[in-house]
């Protein structure tokens, strides 16, 4: 059997010898779904920061472990791979942060390599891989208890000494173990012993290899996952399955807007509470009106739809945590590959309901680069949850509220899950177009592992959302924040009389009209026009500053943002508002990352102005048809 | 190549994976694959000389799903017609 290195005949020890030096900086790596993010999440807790390489197309976690002695280690989470051959964009990654070759990041000292303890067998070759680069490595073997429960079992010993690197056996979701993951960050791993390893180019030998190390670490393979192949058995039922497919959608739909309404509720009650607040505890003039009207009217009213992007988040970490995705996916590959797209393209365009971002970046998994650019032209058709507030606000001003279809579905609900409907055909329609035109190739082929069903858990689930929570704050607190100060500036020059000006003479105004001849014919007024131009940094910026103007105008200051709206468009300018949203690319962060992800601003230029043509030619023919 | 294959499976009735009925088992003989593709299946245990077993399909037929390894993967029919199996 070939082999890269020989053997050096030391003595066996599954502990690190005490040279070794604690590690600073450790990566984290393994296969999808072997549970690197839990046992990160354990690790870390909450400190966790976002770090986003220049010149590179991913987002990492890095999070700061705090272990005993007062030592601290940052840990690095990478992209999940099944080999160290750079060929996809996740691999390219992880074999350049390994090789101390990722700008911006000095190389690990460390590596905590994680692998599924119910399919080790198959994924020792990674581990093969790993051990080549002679990092200290700690071997974790996480899903301890389903092992256990599956009747499988291994000899951790034995598999140390034959990998030359300490292994654990862990349960990172039960926390079981974990403790041995710091002990051995505490007191340093050492260099991986010498031991044979195949040639990780030799995919047999490898396998053979692998065989040969599970054998004498006494291996047995658990029985397959029973609720797996029972869940299976209906969830990929030829009706059920799609069936249930469309009732969790709807479910999905219908609580966003039922289940989140006490909650939207009372956050609006307390925003206006500390708003009055506000303006009692401040003298009149120039400061009470920048606080009260500019600030708080416009945060304000992005900030109420927190409790339905949660919402949105919560169904969508669920449905991934539980492996439910994968099988979707499965489910939708047939009419992927009929618009030249492939299943694997459903997961970014699922995840870009919530986020384009996130879904962008997702799009790595897909190897074949033109169905990328075509997945990553067509995501933001998708509705994320940006939208979500200008679309509550005005489904809530000018539709009332009816049953739909019995009981399971609400006029309301229904118009929102239409203009889901409406971004989804769009997308289906240019991917349609991109792939029988510019983006013409081979059909790629569509290789997914589905997971085991596993149970979600709190902390994973939770930590997701508060994750989720802060960066919408966050948003809340820079770019809203930022605008709703600008646009309270805008709107405030120039001084008559050293009074503010009534809002169509200030600075604001002028611009809202001098665009108002353009979207007269979409049903618009030069108020809608300022929010159209202050939402192209961000969707959902609209409903803040249609908040700021409507909170320094005298006329409606005591009406709601609501009543307001109903005074200022007709329903088919408000159809045709809510059309233009669904179709238009209002949004900085999304464009950045296009260019970011596709290497040059030719793409999202196309995005752009493909996006804004489709949304007011149909906004026009929208407000037409309806008057 | 696509002409070579095709003449070889007839002569010899090679079975692919594509046939392989649901709840039956083979071993795998050869993939008959681009480089790229052939080593990416093998990564995740589609190993010539290895068994496979056929699990279930998704809605419709096709994805096929497979058991390699005690995992399960999907694949489009497409894929499996490449991959020759034999009975063990």
């Amino acid at each position: 059997m070939s082999s890269c290195h020989g053997s050096i005949g030391t003595a066996g020890l599954a502990k690190p010898p005490q040279v070794a030096a604690p590690q600073k900086l450790v990566a984290l790596i393994g296969p999808p779904n072997s549970g690197k993010t839990t046992l990160f999440n354990r690790l870390t807790g909450l400190r966790q920061k976002v770090a986003n390489f220049p010149g590179v197309t991913v987002e990492h976690h890095i999070g700061r472990a705090h272990l005993p002695g007062r030592h601290n280690v940052d840990i690095i989470d990478l992209p999940g791979i099944y080999s160290l051959n750079p060929r996809s964009e996740d691999e390219q990654v992880t074999y350049d942060v390994l090789h101390g070759r990722m700008p911006g990041l000095r190389r690990p000292d460390g590596v905590i390599l994680v692998l599924d303890s119910t399919s080790l067998q198959r994924h020792l070759p990674l581990a093969a891989a790993v051990l080549t680069l002679r990092l200290p490595t700690l071997v974790v073997l996480n899903m301890a208890d389903e092992l256990r429960e599956r009747g499988g079992g291994v000899d951790t010993e034995a598999l140390a000494n034959q990998l030359g690197a300490p292994v654990v056996l862990i349960s990172a979701a039960t926390g079981e173990g974990v403790k041995s993951v710091a002990q051995f960050l505490t007191g340093g791993i050492a260099v991986p012993r010498l031991v044979e390893l195949p040639v990780i180019q030799d995919v047999p030998a490898c396998r053979q290899w692998a065989r040969e190390v599970s054998r004498s670490a006494r291996y047995t393979h658990p029985a397959p996952p029973v609720w797996t192949q029972r869940l299976d058995a209906l969830f990929l039922h030829p009706l059920w399955g799609p069936l249930i497919f469309a009732v969790v959608v709807a479910a999905v739909f219908q609580s966003i807007f039922t289940w989140a309404r006490p909650l939207m509720d009372a956050v609006q009650a307390a925003i206006t509470a500390s708003g009055e607040m506000l303006r009692a505890a401040l003298p009149p003039g120039w400061l009470q009106s920048l606080a009260v009207d500019g600030v708080w009217s416009g945060v304000g009213a992005v900030v109420v739809f927190l409790p339905q992007i949660l919402l949105l988040f919560l169904f969508i970490s669920v449905l991934e945590d539980s492996g439910y995705l994968a099988r979707a996916a499965l489910i939708a590959d047939r009419t992927m590959a009929r618009v030249g797209l492939q299943g694997k393209s459903f997961i970014p365009l699922l995840s870009a309901y919530a986020c384009a971002v996130p879904a962008i970046m997702a799009t790595r998994t897909i190897e074949n680069r033109r169905d990328r650019i075509a997945t990553i032209l067509i995501a933001p058709f998708m509705t994320c949850s940006a939208r979500l507030p200008v679309y509550t606000l005005i489904i809530a001003a000018f539709i009332p509220e009816r049953p739909f279809l019995g009981p399971f579905l609400g006029t309301r609900a229904a118009a929102l899950l239409g203009l889901y409907l409406l971004g989804f055909l769009a997308a289906i329609a240019t991917a349609k177009i991109l792939k029988s035109s510019i983006l013409k190739s081979e059909r790629a082929p569509f290789v997914l592992e589905l997971p085991p069903y596993r149970m979600p858990t709190l902390s994973s689930v939770g930590l997701r959302l508060l994750d989720r929570a802060l960066a919408f704050l966050k948003r809340a607190g820079t770019v809203i924040l930022g605008i709703s100060i600008l646009l309270w500036i805008l709107a405030s020059v120039p001084p008559a009389d050293g009074q503010p000006p009534p809002i169509q003479h200030s600075l604001a105004g002028t611009l809202g009209r001098a665009i108002e001849p353009l979207i007269e014919p979409l049903g618009f007024n030069w108020k809608i026009g300022i929010g159209l131009i202050t939402s192209l940094a961000a969707r959902e910026v609209i409903v803040g500053t249609l908040g700021t103007i409507y909170g320094m105008d005298p006329d409606h200051n005591s009406a709601g943002l609501q009543q307001a709206l109903q005074k200022e468009l007709t329903f088919g300018g408000a159809v045709a508002l809510l059309v233009f949203f669904a179709f238009a690319m209002q949004c900085m962060s999304t464009l950045a990352v296009v260019r970011r992800e596709t290497g040059s601003w030719k793409w999202p230029a196309i995005q752009f102005l493909y996006m804004g043509a489709l949304a007011y030619a149909s906004a026009w023919a929208v407000h037409r048809l309806l008057g | 190549m696509q002409l070579s294959f095709k003449a070889a499976s007839r002569k010899r009735q090679a079975a692919t994976l594509a046939d392989l009925p649901a709840g039956s088992e083979a071993v795998i003989d050869r993939l008959d694959l681009p480089e790229d593709l052939a080593s990416r299946l093998m990564e995740l245990g589609f190993i010539p000389g290895h068994p496979v077993a056929a699990a279930r399909n998704a809605p419709g037929g096709d994805p096929r799903v497979f058991r390699v390894e005690g995992a399960e993967i999907a694949l489009r029919r497409e894929t499996a017609r490449h991959i020759l199996i034999r009975k063990n």
